[in-house]
C-alpha cells in the first residue's frame, strides 16, 4: 500500500526531499539558539558584560533570521509536496477509474469513489505533510538528547531504553486495534455519503411521499454508526498522550531516585542530573511528536488502503496483443455465447448464437428482464463473455483495440445521462471535432433540431446535471443525436425512444434507414411498431432466443410475437384511426 | 453546478464575519455539551498546573533534597522518597487529567459533528425542490464530509490547546509584571507585532482555505456527476475529455491547497523566531537596566525574566499555529452555515388530513385509529369553528398560471376539474407542461396566479405533508433507495405489513420478477437499484404508490419502460389500482390514455383541447392528428 501511494509523489519528489533538509537545518538552529541563550545568561548577564550580551544577541538574531528562512522554506516546500501528492493521487485515481470496465465500475459505489477521492486523499495529504515536517525533526532531537544521556551515564540510559521499548509496544498495540476500527468507520462513512447522495437525487420521491422524517431517522442512524466507531477508535488513540506523559514522568522519578543515590555515591554531579532532566524533557517533546505522527498514520492507514485499492484495481478488459485498429464492417455474430455478470453468478445467456450481416436493422423484443440490454452490451465489449465469442466484422471483439471498437459501435444506453453543460458540449461527446453543420445534421436525423430551435439559446442552451431541464423525450433524442455523431458502423438503441411518440419514433427510424444505410442498427423497443419493419427481429425470452426472423415469419412461427402484435395493434384497431396507421406502416415497408 | 460554472480563478473569497461564524459554532458546541466543556476546562487547568508544578519541582528537588545529601555522612533517603511519591501523585494526576479531557473532547468533537450533520440533513430535507435543481449534488455532499471534517481538528485539538496555552500565558504575564514593568512593555510590543503578523498570515491562509473548500466542493461535484454517468463516458470513449476537465478542477484545488498550507506552515517559524528576537532585545535592554541598576533591577531578576520570556513566547507561538485550524474550520463552517441558512420550503397551511368516521347522524368526526376514511380538518379562524370535509379526491384548477422564473410563464390559464374517481390524462408535446402541472398539485412549486382546490379547499391552506400524503406519485425518473425490495415498496406506507407489501407488488405486476430475485423480497438494492432493469424499477415504483393507497394518483410516464406484454399483465392490476381514485395520467402511449374520462391536450402551456377519446376523435383536432400520427407529438 505504501509503495503504491509513494509512487504517486512523482514530480514532487524534489520538494519532498528538500522539506526535511530545511527542517533539519531549522532544528539545528533551534538547538543552537537555546545553548547561546544559556551562554548569554551565564557569561553575559550574570557577569554584567553588556558588550558580550550585544555580540551574542546579534549572533542570535542572525541565527533567528536563518532559522526563520529555513522554517519558511521548509513550510513552503512541505505545502507544495503534500498538496502535489494529493493532486497526483486524485489524478491517478481518476485516470485509473476511466480505464475501468463496467464490471469494475459495478464494484464501487459513486459515493464510495467520491469519498476516496476527497476525504481519504485529504487525510493522506495531511499525514504526508506531517511526516515530511516531523519525521526528521523529532527523531533527530530525540537521538541527540539520547546520545547526551548516554554520555552522562550509560547505566541511567537503560531507564530510557526500557521506557522506549514499553512505548513502542503500546503504540503497536494501539495502532493495530484502531486500524480495524477506522476501516469499519470508513465503510459507515461511505454509507453516510451515499445516504446524502441518494436523498439529493431522489428528493422528489422523498417529498412526494412525505418521508422527510423517515430519511432523517435513517440518516441519524448512519451518523450514529460513524459516531460510535470514530469515538471507539479515537478513545484508543487518546491513550497515547497520557501514556507518553506517564512514561516520561516515571523516567524522571526513577532518575531522581537513582540519580540521588549515584550523586551520594559520587558517580554523578548535580549539574549532570539537571541536564538529564532537560534532556528528558527534550525526549518527551519529540516522543510526543512521534506519537502524533503515529496517530495520524493510524488514522490515515485505512484511507491509504482505500486509495491504493482504487489505484491497484486493474480493468479486467484489456487490449490483447497487437490490437486491431480497424473495424472492417458492421456485421455481428454471437457464437455459442455464455455470459454471467459475476463469475459465480447465474448465467444470463447459455449457448446463444446468431449472426446479422452488415447494414441490417435488427429489432429485439422481449419482456421486462429478458436480458435484452445484457445482449447488446456485449457488442461494444462493455462486458466480456464467459465462453464462446462475440464477433464484429468477422473478428472476435477481444482482438480489437477497445477505443477503436467503441468508437465504431455507438450505443444509446437505456439509462441515459446528459451532463451539465450546453447542448452543443453534450453532443460533441460523440465527436469532439464535429462542426456545427454536422451537429445540426444529426439533430435533424434524431428529430431533435426542431425543439432545440425553440429554445432561446438554441444549441447553447445549458443542460442541468442529469438533464433535469429537458423532458424525457427530448433527452432521449439528444442522446441519439450524440451517438449518431460518432458515425458508427454499428448503432445500438437500447429502448431509446420509449418517451418519444410513435410518429417521431417512425421518423427517426426512417431517417436512420435512408441516411445511414451502411450502419448495422440494433433497436430494442417495447413498441412492436418500432421493430416491425426491421430486417430481422430477435424475440428474447429469459436469455434464450425464442425465435428470430422478419415480421411475417414471426407472425407465423412465434406465439410470443403474435401475442405482442395482437395486443398492441388491438388498441389501435379499436380506434377509427388504425387504418391510417396501418396504411402508413404498409407504405413504409414497401 | 455552481462549481462547474465558475472558473477556477475568480476573485479571492473572504470569510465574512468570522466572529459571527465562530460564535455560532461555539453556541452549537455549548448547546449540547455545556457541562462537558466545563469539566474539560477544569481538567485542562489541572493538567496545566501539574505540568507547571512538575517543572518547579525539578528545581527544588536538587536544591532542597539532593544537595544536602552531599554534606551528610549517612544520608536519609526517606524525605526524598516521600517527595518523589508526592510528585508521582501530581504527575499521574496530571496524566490522568490529560486523558480525561482528551477523552471527553472526543465525545464533544464527534458529537458536535454528528449533531451538525443531523441538523444539516434535517434542514436539507426541508429545502424546496428548486434548491436541488440549482446545486451540484456532489457539492452538497461535500458539505457533509469535507467541510464538517474541518471541525474535527478545531474542536478536539486546537480548542484545548488554546485554553491551556492561554492559562500559561496569563500566569506568566502576571509573574512578569511583578518582576519588571518596562521589560514587560517591551515584551508586549513584541507580542503585538506577533499578533499583527499572525493576523496578516491567517488572513491570507484563511482566504485560500475558503477557496480550497470551494474547489474541493467543485471537484466533489464533478466526480459525483461523472461517476454517475461513467457508463456513458465509456460508451463514448470520452475518458480523455473527462480527465482533461477533471485535471483543470484538480489543479485549481492543488493551487489553493498549496497556497493555504504554505501560509499556514510559515506561521510557526515566524512566531518562533520573533520570540527569539524578543529574547535578544529583552536581554540587551535588561542588561542595560540591570547594570545601571534602574529601579533596583538585578541580574538575577533578568535571568528569571528571560526564563519567563521563553515560557511566554512558546505558548503564544503554539496559539498562533492552532489558528490555522481555526481558519480552516471557519472556511468549512461558513459553507455549512450557508446551507443551513438556505430558506426552507414555506408552509403556511393549517388544514390537516385526519382519520375520520361517521357518527350515528352520518356526520363526519375525527377518529383516533385507521378507519380507511379520511377527512380534511379545517379550522376557521373567523368564527373559531372546525369543520370536517371528507377527502374524496375532487380537484379543480382555476385559471392557473405558473413559471419557474417569474418573468417566464410556462403555464397559462389552466382550467380543469377532476371529479372523484375520474381518470384525467395529459397529452402533448414534451415541454408542453404536463409534468409541471402535476408538480403544482403537490406544491413542489407554487403557482403564480389562480387557484387549485382539493375537495373544495385551496391547497395553499393545506399543510404540505398532508397534501402530499394524499397524492400518490409515480414519477418520470424512478428512484430507489438502498435497502431491501420490501423496504422500497414499504416506502409508500411505513406501517404496511408483509402481506400488504406482497399484495401491492402483486397489483403492480412486480411480484413475478421479485420472486425470481436471489433473496426475493429481501434482496438488497444498492446504487439506486442498479441491479434491476429499467422496467423492473418502474414496477417497484408503482408498487410503492399502490401500498400508499392514496385517493389521488399521479402517474407520470409510469410504464414507459415496461414492455407491452408485461404492461398487459400489469394492466388488470393497474385498473384495480385506479378504481375509485382520481387519477392523473401522463403517457406517450395513447393506448394507455384512451379510456380516460377526460383527456387534456396541452400545447405550449395551454390546454388546447379537452374531452373524452371519442369526443376528441370526433372533433378532428390536434388529438385526432396525434392519434392518427398526422402530427408529431414531441
Amino acid at each position: 500500500m505504501v509503495k503504491t501511494l509513494l509512487a504517486q509523489v512523482k514530480e514532487y519528489k524534489r520538494a519532498s526531499v528538500i522539506t526535511p533538509v530545511f527542517m533539519v537545518l531549522e532544528v539545528l538552529m533551534e538547538i543552537l539558539i537555546p545553548t547561546l541563550m544559556a551562554a548569554l545568561i551565564d557569561n553575559g548577564v550574570n557577569k554584567g558584560d553588556v558588550r558580550y550580551v550585544c555580540i551574542l544577541g546579534c549572533i542570535m538574531a542572525v541565527m533567528a533570521g536563518l532559522s526563520l528562512l529555513f522554517g519558511v522554506l521548509a513550510g513552503r516546500y512541505a505545502a507544495k509536496a503534500s498538496a502535489g501528492f494529493a493532486r497526483n493521487l486524485r489524478k491517478s485515481m481518476y485516470e485509473n477509474i476511466q480505464t475501468f470496465s463496467f464490471q469494475n465500475i459495478d464494484k464501487y459505489s459513486t459515493a464510495g469513489l467520491v469519498t476516496r477521492m476527497t476525504t481519504d486523499v485529504t487525510n493522506l495529504q495531511n499525514t504526508y505533510q506531517m511526516i515530511l515536517r516531523m519525521c526528521f525533526r523529532a527523531p533527530i532531537t530525540m537521538i541527540l538528547a539520547f546520545v547526551m544521556v548516554v554520555r552522562i551515564s550509560p547505566s541511567l540510559s537503560m531507564v530510557y531504553v526500557v521506557a522506549i521499548i514499553f512505548l513502542a509496544l503500546c503504540l503497536y498495540f494501539l495502532i493495530g486495534r484502531t486500524h480495524s476500527l477506522f476501516r469499519q468507520m470508513f465503510k459507515k462513512y461511505d454509507a453516510l455519503n451515499a445516504s446524502v447522495q441518494e436523498n439529493v437525487s431522489a428528493i422528489r420521491v422523498v417529498k412526494a411521499y412525505v418521508r422527510e422524517q423517515h430519511e432523517v431517522d435513517k440518516f441519524d442512524r448512519a451518523c450514529g454508526d460513524v459516531y460510535d466507531l470514530s469515538v471507539a477508535a479515537e478513545r484508543l488513540l487518546v491513550l497515547n498522550a497520557p501514556l507518553m506523559q506517564f512514561t516520561v514522568y516515571t523516567c524522571i522519578l526513577l532518575i531522581s531516585w537513582l540519580g540521588a543515590h549515584m550523586i551520594v555515591g559520587g558517580t554523578l554531579t548535580t549539574g549532570q542530573l539537571m541536564s538529564l532532566f532537560t534532556y528528558t524533557m527534550n525526549i518527551l517533546m519529540s516522543l510526543m511528536m512521534v506519537s502524533m505522527i503515529f496517530v495520524m498514520i493510524a488514522m490515515s492507514r485505512a484511507s491509504g488502503d482505500r486509495v491504493a485499492e482504487v489505484l491497484n484495481e486493474r480493468s479486467n478488459l484489456t487490449n490483447g496483443e497487437q490490437p486491431v485498429r480497424e473495424v472492417p464492417d458492421g456485421s455481428v455474430a454471437f457464437d455459442h455465447v455464455r455470459f454471467a455478470y459475476s463469475e459465480d453468478g447465474k448465467p444470463i445467456f447459455d449457448d446463444l448464437s446468431f449472426s446479422v450481416p452488415s447494414g441490417a436493422t435488427v429489432g429485439i423484443l422481449g419482456g421486462t428482464g429478458s436480458a435484452k440490454s445484457s445482449l447488446v452490451q456485449l457488442i461494444p465489449r462493455l462486458y466480456d463473455v464467459s465462453a464462446g465469442a462475440v464477433r464484429v466484422g468477422g473478428l472476435d471483439v477481444r482482438k480489437y483495440d477497445l477505443e477503436t471498437l467503441r468508437s465504431q459501435v455507438a450505443m444509446v444506453l437505456q439509462k441515459n445521462v446528459l451532463f451539465s453543460g450546453t447542448i452543443r458540449e453534450n453532443l460533441r461527446w460523440g465527436d469532439k471535432n464535429a462542426t456545427d453543420e454536422q451537429i445540426e445534421r444529426v439533430c435533424r436525423l434524431a428529430q431533435a433540431d426542431e425543439f432545440i430551435q425553440t429554445f432561446p439559446d438554441k444549441y447553447d442552451t445549458y443542460i442541468e446535471q442529469g438533464g433535469t431541464n429537458v423532458s424525457g423525450g427530448q433527452k432521449q433524442r439528444l442522446c441519439i443525436a450524440r451517438a449518431l455523431l460518432c458515425k458508427p458502423k454499428i448503432l445500438i438503441l437500447d429502448d431509446s425512444t420509449s418517451a418519444v411518440d410513435t410518429r417521431t419514433d417512425a421518423l427517426i427510424r426512417q431517417a436512420l434507414r435512408t441516411e445511414l444505410p451502411g450502419t448495422t442498427k440494433f433497436i430494442i423497443a417495447q413498441r412492436i411498431a418500432s421493430v416491425m419493419d426491421a430486417d430481422t427481429i430477435i424475440v428474447l425470452n429469459n436469455g434464450r432466443i425464442e425465435n428470430m426472423g422478419p415480421h411475417e415469419q414471426l407472425m407465423r412461427e412465434s406465439e410470443i410475437y403474435r401475442d405482442i402484435y395482437e395486443q398492441q395493434m388491438k388498441g389501435i384497431e379499436a380506434g377509427q384511426a388504425d387504418e391510417t396507421e396501418e396504411a402508413q406502416k404498409g407504405g413504409d415497408a414497401q | 453546478m455552481m462549481g462547474n460554472r465558475r472558473g477556477p480563478h475568480g476573485p479571492r473569497p473572504k470569510v465574512e464575519n468570522p466572529g459571527v461564524i465562530l460564535r455560532r459554532l461555539f453556541s452549537v458546541i455549548l448547546g449540547h455539551y455545556k457541562f462537558h466543556c466545563l469539566f474539560v476546562l477544569l481538567l485542562i487547568v489541572a493538567s496545566t498546573l501539574a505540568n507547571v508544578i512538575g517543572n518547579l519541582f525539578l528545581k527544588t528537588l536538587i536544591d532542597s533534597y539532593i544537595t544536602p545529601f552531599l554534606h551528610e555522612a549517612s544520608p536519609n533517603f526517606a524525605p526524598l522518597l516521600r517527595a518523589l511519591l508526592l510528585m508521582a501523585c501530581v504527575y499521574y494526576l496530571g496524566a490522568a487529567a490529560t486523558y480525561g479531557y482528551s477523552r471527553i473532547m472526543i465525545s464533544v468533537t464527534q458529537g458536535t459533528m454528528r449533531s451538525i450533520r443531523e441538523d444539516l440533513f434535517r434542514h436539507m430535507e426541508s429545502l424546496p425542490i428548486r434548491y436541488f435543481d440549482t446545486h451540484a449534488h456532489g457539492d452538497i455532499m461535500s458539505v457533509y464530509t469535507n467541510d464538517i471534517d474541518t471541525l474535527r481538528q478545531l474542536i478536539s485539538q486546537s480548542l484545548p490547546q488554546l485554553v491551556s496555552s492561554a492559562i500559561t500565558v496569563v500566569s506568566v504575564f502576571v509573574s512578569m509584571i511583578a518582576l519588571n514593568i518596562p521589560l514587560t512593555l517591551i515584551m508586549l510590543a513584541m507580542v503585538a507585532l506577533m499578533i499583527r503578523v499572525t493576523r496578516a498570515v491567517t488572513g491570507k491562509s484563511g482566504s485560500y482555505f475558503i477557496e480550497q473548500q470551494r474547489n474541493l466542493g467543485a471537484v466533489n461535484g464533478y466526480i459525483e456527476e461523472m461517476m454517475e454517468g461513467q457508463k456513458v463516458v465509456k460508451v463514448f470513449c470520452h475518458e480523455e475529455a473527462s480527465i482533461e476537465r477533471f485535471n483543470q478542477l484538480n489543479d485549481a484545488l492543488y493551487q489553493s491547497a498549496d497556497n493555504a498550507n504554505r501560509y499556514a506552515n510559515i506561521l510557526g517559524p515566524i512566531n518562533n523566531n520573533l520570540g527569539h528576537i524578543s529574547y535578544v532585545v529583552t536581554a540587551i535592554a535588561g542588561s542595560v537596566l540591570a547594570i545601571f541598576g534602574v529601579g533596583g533591577f538585578t541580574l538575577g531578576g533578568l535571568a528569571a525574566f528571560l526564563q519567563f520570556n521563553r515560557s511566554f513566547v512558546q505558548p503564544i507561538s503554539q496559539i498562533s499555529q492552532q489558528l490555522n485550524s481555526v481558519v480552516m474550520a471557519l472556511a468549512g463552517a461558513d459553507r455549512v452555515f450557508r446551507m443551513m441558512d438556505a430558506p426552507s420550503e414555506e408552509d403556511e397551511g393549517y388544514v390537516e388530513l385526519v382519520n375520520a368516521e361517521r357518527d350515528a347522524n352520518g356526520d363526519i368526526r375525527e377518529a383516533d385509529h385507521r378507519t380507511g376514511m379520511w377527512a380534511w380538518k379545517h379550522f376557521h379562524k373567523a368564527d373559531g369553528t372546525t369543520t370536517y370535509v371528507e377527502q374524496r379526491g375532487d380537484i379543480v384548477l382555476d385559471g392557473v398560471d405558473f413559471g419557474y422564473n417569474p418573468d417566464k410563464i410556462v403555464l397559462h390559464d389552466i382550467q380543469l376539474y377532476a371529479r372523484p374517481g375520474q381518470k384525467i390524462a395529459f397529452v402533448g408535446a414534451t415541454g408542453a407542461g404536463k409534468t409541471t402541472i402535476t408538480n403544482l398539485l403537490n406544491r413542489f412549486y407554487d403557482i403564480a396566479d389562480g387557484k387549485i382546490r382539493y375537495d373544495g379547499i385551496n391547497i395553499t391552506k393545506i399543510k404540505k405533508p398532508d397534501l402530499r400524503r394524499s397524492l400518490g406519485m409515480v414519477l418520470q425518473d424512478t428512484h430507489l433507495f438502498t435497502g431491501t425490495v420490501a423496504d422500497n415498496i414499504r416506502y409508500g406506507r411505513l406501517d404496511a405489513t408483509d402481506e400488504e407489501v406482497r399484495a401491492a407488488a402483486e397489483l403492480a405486476g412486480a411480484a413475478f420478477f421479485i420472486e425470481h430475485l436471489p433473496q426475493g423480497y429481501d434482496t438488497m438494492l444498492t446504487g439506486d437499484g442498479a441491479n434491476l432493469s429499467q422496467g423492473q424499477r418502474q414496477l417497484l415504483a408503482i408498487a410503492r404508490a399502490a401500498v400508499a393507497n392514496p385517493p389521488v394518483l399521479i402517474l407520470d410516464e409510469a410504464t414507459s419502460s415496461i414492455d407491452t406484454r408485461t404492461e398487459r399483465i400489469v394492466q388488470e392490476g393497474m385498473d384495480r389500482l385506479m378504481k375509485g381514485r382520481t387519477v392523473f395520467v401522463i403517457a406517450h402511449r395513447l393506448s394507455t390514455v384512451r379510456n380516460s374520462d377526460a383527456i387534456m391536450v396541452l400545447d405550449q402551456g395551454r390546454i388546447i383541447e379537452r374531452g373524452t377519446h371519442d369526443q376528441l376523435i370526433a372533433q378532428r383536432g390536434r388529438y385526432y392528428q396525434l392519434y392518427t400520427g398526422k402530427f408529431e407529438l414531441d
